[in-house]
């Protein structure tokens, strides 16, 4: 193999996990330092930076990092990533004077952002400060899209929302329209916008067609719309019986929606298997937590109804088979139908976009499923002035892709308006610092904690399934987060080889824990992935590997499960080893990201 | 030294041995030895050799003298029995030990100073009284602890860090041992575990006196320019006459090889060296030849490792003297005090 590049900003990336699958690649390992060290205010502007909600996100995050987080390889469970940052969120200062503001005199040029939820709201957080005139619509009375009107309170209060959106429209230079539907798009770009961004999200909930939908409709209803009802106190009770057809996320609220709202007997019915469920792991954990069965396997075929009245669904048994390719299809086991008793059903099976308000022929092309054709990394349509991004863009996803994709299109916007090429994309801003204070002496705590993964607080049960408005999760306190901060692995702290220093005497292949470092003949790589001490199996992890030391052998480190514990730089006589910290911050739009 | 303990957490697919154990079960205290010293990686292989042979740990003892090298014990086999002795007294202490627990696999660990200078004489006798162990001297021709004066190991001509010449002859341990009659005979570099790993293992498996000189450099006081222990200068005179692999019961030999090259040694407990020659002509049966080898190549400035002399059949110290099987700590009162019949019977045949 050829001696590791590591001066391309992806390589001391890709090994910072966490960092490296947050869509908005939040400095995840600074910030949990920060809290370790107690300072909330800087871990949370750390934060705020990147993915501009954090107390939202504390709460609320799909979490991509924490499948990745390196821990969860070395013992049982990552770190608890996103309630850390809770964290943060619930212990710092007034971070008012910290926020940016938007310059006194304006930039002159206006942005139209159709949606106010996150992906309308980082594109406005991230222009304001530049002086851009930025003008919001949406067509509900308050600003946060889904997360006003979709997540529980009791998962998410609104002090929260409100809090975090504030401080966006607290910059300046924004011009909330709300209760404003956007129903043109050719209207709208009538309006001379020097660029719009479509943060409409996906708002409609998909139907169940199946007989009886229609004589028992009264007691049916779409789960995000009966959702949004209850968020905005239209809805505060449902029947004492209730099954929830969908294994999604929104499936999950729903259910424990209902059993806060006077569901005794709540149940989720799923045509999947347990695993297979959209919903995340903790999800369906808590909602079994609140005594709502999971129930597989079962395809709704009918509802049933006597004088109009809704009085039980009617499901067909499958099993999950699997063809040559490995692909799942689902297929009736003959067994007789099963017939579930209820009162309510609430029909959580998909949401999808509308874009009936844009009007086809004003240069915005669309694709055979009816989506828009957007650029991924520009977010860019194939008009040159309107950009798309959230929900809106690829479908449902989640608060911290429509946050990135904000980013994104943050970026692009501020260069077209400045006659800059929107695909030449800024590179990230990085440093590598050592961390040595002494002999083993590090800026950074390298001890590494054998403590497993703490479970945040809960509010007790009977008292949490009285209120929808009341939080469940209690968060964890300062000591808490102390402890499962110290989790950490410190990824960032990267282990830097300098190969003429290296005197081969193994010191550091005979401390390391984890057996990553191996000196040995070179190979192509998958020859010596094999001949390492451990194998290194997880090809998505790189091989670091140096250039032929005086012996002609090259030093050859798996990147896999390296603990950063620096014990291969303590043990080091020569310093080949170093630990040294990679801060990887992406550019947002702004002076920094033009070309010229 | 490293202050942090080596934290608990290890590679998810780190193998076990057939006790169940991982290797890392095999290790000790974090080492507080200079960072790189070569001891540290000879205890590395120490572990790595234990655990390859799935020795139970408990049934080990390690014993040392004074310096560096003899601090290393406490760095490795961490549940084993240990004895740290006084300076070049660890044979005396191991010799009494083996007496009387013959069960025990013994580990005397030791360094050129402790054995070559304060402790030469005993070094002589354990090894000239076959007592069944496994001798490691770890090699750096200074007194690493003391500072790094030239110990009695120090190559003629070799240079301290001051750049003061060592002067006087120094003594071969390996030229010694093979002499005094140690029936397993081997040379290695710390800084190459894979020819030192499988000779500690074919000497743990060794029934006799083994004795292994590993050249340790230190890299505190004996690393430099001008110094025959160090890294660069093992490494550019390394003769090695041949490599080993240690093979529990009978394995079949798959890899080709070029005849003459490989010859399987058999031991006395059913352990099969493999040996694979690197001097086609080197023959390590041969305790005259193997001492002319070395003195030939030693004048010509290279240093000879490898496996280099083995007497498969040898007798131990046990043997020679007829002690009874059992361990002599085991022996209950009637066997220890026969009473005075068998005392009378014991007087008349020596009358
Ligand atoms: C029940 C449920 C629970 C969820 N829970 C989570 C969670 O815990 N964590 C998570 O990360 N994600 C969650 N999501 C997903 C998340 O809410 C969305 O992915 C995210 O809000 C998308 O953001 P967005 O900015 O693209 O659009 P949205 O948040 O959907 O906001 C779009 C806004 O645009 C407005 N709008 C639409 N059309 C027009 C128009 N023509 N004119 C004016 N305004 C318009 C809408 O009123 C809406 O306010 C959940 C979703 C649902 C349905
Ligand atoms: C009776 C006695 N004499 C002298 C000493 C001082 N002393 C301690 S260690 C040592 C030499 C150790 O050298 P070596 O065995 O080569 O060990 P190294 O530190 O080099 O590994 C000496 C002379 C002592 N501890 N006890
Ligand atoms: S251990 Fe810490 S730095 Fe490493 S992936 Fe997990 S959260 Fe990120
Ligand atoms: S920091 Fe060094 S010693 Fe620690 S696990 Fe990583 S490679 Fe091994
Ligand atoms: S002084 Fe020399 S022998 Fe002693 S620990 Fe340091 S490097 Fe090793
Ligand atoms: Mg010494």
């Amino acid at each position: 193999m050829l001696p590791t590049d590591t001066r391309s900003p992806d390589y001391f990336h890709k090994v910072v996990d966490c960092q490296w699958a947050c869509p908005s690649h939040t400095p995840v390992p600074e910030y949990i330092r920060l809290i370790a060290a107690g300072r909330y205010t800087d871990a949370y502007m750390v934060n705020w930076q990147s993915n501009v909600f954090p107390g939202i996100l504390g709460r609320t995050c799909d979490r991509p990092c924490e499948p990745a987080c390196r821990r969860g390889r070395v013992e049982k469970e990552p770190v608890a990533i996103c309630r850390l940052k809770r964290v943060a969120a619930d212990n710092k200062d007034d971070v008012q004077a910290l926020l940016p503001k938007a310059p006194a005199k304006a930039n002159g040029k206006r942005i139209a952002l159709v949606g106010a939820g996150p992906a309308s709201l980082t594109v406005a957080r991230d222009l304001a400060p530049l002086g851009y005139r930025v003008v919001i619509f949406d067509g509900d009375p308050k600003a946060g899209g889904m997360i006003r009107t979709q997540i529980p309170r009791f998962r998410l209060p609104e002090s929260v929302i409100d809090e975090e959106v504030g401080y966006i429209t607290g910059i300046g230079g924004i011009e909330l329209c709300l209760g404003r539907r956007v129903d043109s798009m050719k209207a709208l770009l009538a309006e001379g916008y020097d660029a719009i961004f479509v943060g409409s999200g996906a708002p409609r909930g998909r139907e169940l067609d199946i007989p009886g939908r229609k004589e028992a409709a009264a007691n049916i209803h779409i789960g995000i719309d009966w959702l949004s009802s209850v968020s905005f106190g239209h809805v505060d009770k449902i029947g004492k019986r209730v099954i929830v057809l969908g294994g999604g996320n929104t499936a999950m609220d729903c259910c424990r929606t209902s059993r806060r709202l006077g569901g005794e007997d709540v149940k989720v019915i799923v045509r999947s298997g347990f695993d297979e469920m959209k919903a995340s792991p903790w999800e369906k954990e808590d909602a079994m937590h609140e005594d709502i069965p999971i129930l597989n396997y079962l395809v709704p075929k009918s509802f049933t109804h006597t004088d109009g009245k809704l009085t039980g669904v009617v499901f067909e048994k499958v099993k999950a088979e699997y063809d040559a390719k490995g692909r799942r299809k689902l297929v009736p086991t003959g067994e007789p139908d099963q017939n579930f008793e209820c009162d309510d059903v609430l029909v959580a099976i998909g949401q999808e976009n509308a874009f009936l308000w844009i009007e086809r022929d004003v240069g915005i092309a669309f694709d055979q499923w009816n989506m828009p054709k957007v650029d991924p990394k520009t977010m860019a349509s194939t008009h040159p002035k309107v950009f798309f991004g959230g929900d809106a863009a690829f479908g449902p996803k989640n608060i911290i892709w429509a946050v990135a994709h904000g980013h994104d299109a943050a970026i692009s916007i501020d260069k077209l308006v400045n006659g800059e090429d929107i695909n030449r994309r800024p590179p990230p801003m990085v440093n590598l610092a050592s961390q040595k204070m002494g002999i083993h002496e590090w800026s950074y705590d390298n001890a590494i904690s054998n403590d497993l993964r703490y479970r945040v607080p809960l509010r007790e049960k009977n008292v949490a399934l009285k209120d929808v408005r009341l939080e469940v999760e209690l968060g964890f306190d300062q000591k808490l987060g102390y402890l499962e901060a110290e989790r950490c692995l410190n990824c960032d702290v990267q282990t830097v080889f300098t190969a003429p220093l290296c005197i081969e005497c193994d010191a550091c292949v005979d401390i390391c824990p984890v057996d990553c470092i191996t000196f040995t003949e070179n190979g192509d790589e998958t020859d010596l992935r094999q001949r390492l001490n451990q194998p290194a199996r997880n090809l998505s992890q790189a091989l670091y590997v140096s250039d032929a030391l005086k012996t002609g052998r090259i030093m050859a480190k798996d990147e896999d499960v390296c603990l950063h514990c620096g014990l291969c730089a303590e043990r080091c006589p020569t310093g080949a080893w170093d630990m040294q910290k990679f801060l990887l911050d992406m550019t947002l739009a702004g002076p920094a990201c033009h070309s010229r | 030294m490293t202050y942090l303990a080596k934290p608990k957490l290890h590679h998810p697919a780190l193998p076990k041995n057939e006790l169940g154990f991982t290797r890392r079960d095999y290790e000790g205290a974090v080492s507080t030895l200079c960072a790189g010293c070569g001891h540290d990686s000879i205890s590395a292989a120490i572990v790595q050799a234990c655990f390859e042979l799935a020795l139970p740990p408990h049934r080990i003892a390690k014993l040392s003298g004074i310096g560096c090298s003899s601090k290393t014990p406490t760095y490795f086999l961490g549940v084993s029995h240990g004895f740290n002795s006084v300076h070049g007294r660890m044979p005396s202490v191991l010799t009494g030990a083996n007496l009387a627990n013959r069960d025990l696999i013994y580990l005397g660990v030791s360094g050129d100073g402790d054995s070559a200078s304060i402790g030469l004489g005993q070094f002589a006798h354990v090894l000239r009284r076959g007592v069944n162990m496994v001798y490691i001297v770890e090699n750096n021709g200074v007194y690493g602890l003391t500072k790094g004066q030239f110990s009695a190991t120090s190559d003629k001509g070799s240079k301290s860090k001051r750049g003061v010449q060592n002067l006087d002859a120094p003594i071969d341990l390996v030229g010694m041992a093979l002499q005094l009659g140690a029936t397993f005979v081997a040379r290695s570099f710390s800084g190459d575990k894979e020819q030192l790993v499988p000779v500690i293992m074919a000497a743990l498996r060794h029934h006799g006196a083994a004795f292994i000189d590993v050249i340790s450099p230190c890299v505190a006081f004996n690393n430099h320019l001008g110094s025959t222990k160090s890294f660069d200068y093992v490494r550019e005179h390394n003769d090695a006459v041949n490599r080993l692999d240690v093979i529990e019961g009978r394995a079949e030999i798959t890899a080709e090889y070029a005849p003459g090259t490989l010859e399987n040694v058999v031991q006395h407990d059913g352990s099969v060296l493999r040996l694979r020659k690197i001097h086609a002509d080197y023959d390590a049966h041969d305790r005259l030849g193997a001492m002319a080898y070395l003195q030939e190549r030693q004048a010509a400035g290279e240093i000879v490792t490898g496996l280099l002399y083995v007497d498969p059949e040898a007798h131990d110290l046990h043997d020679h003297i007829e002690t009874v099987e059992t361990p002599l700590n085991a022996l209950g009162e009637a066997e220890l005090i026969p009473g005075s019949a068998a005392l009378q019977k014991l007087n008349a045949s020596l009358r």
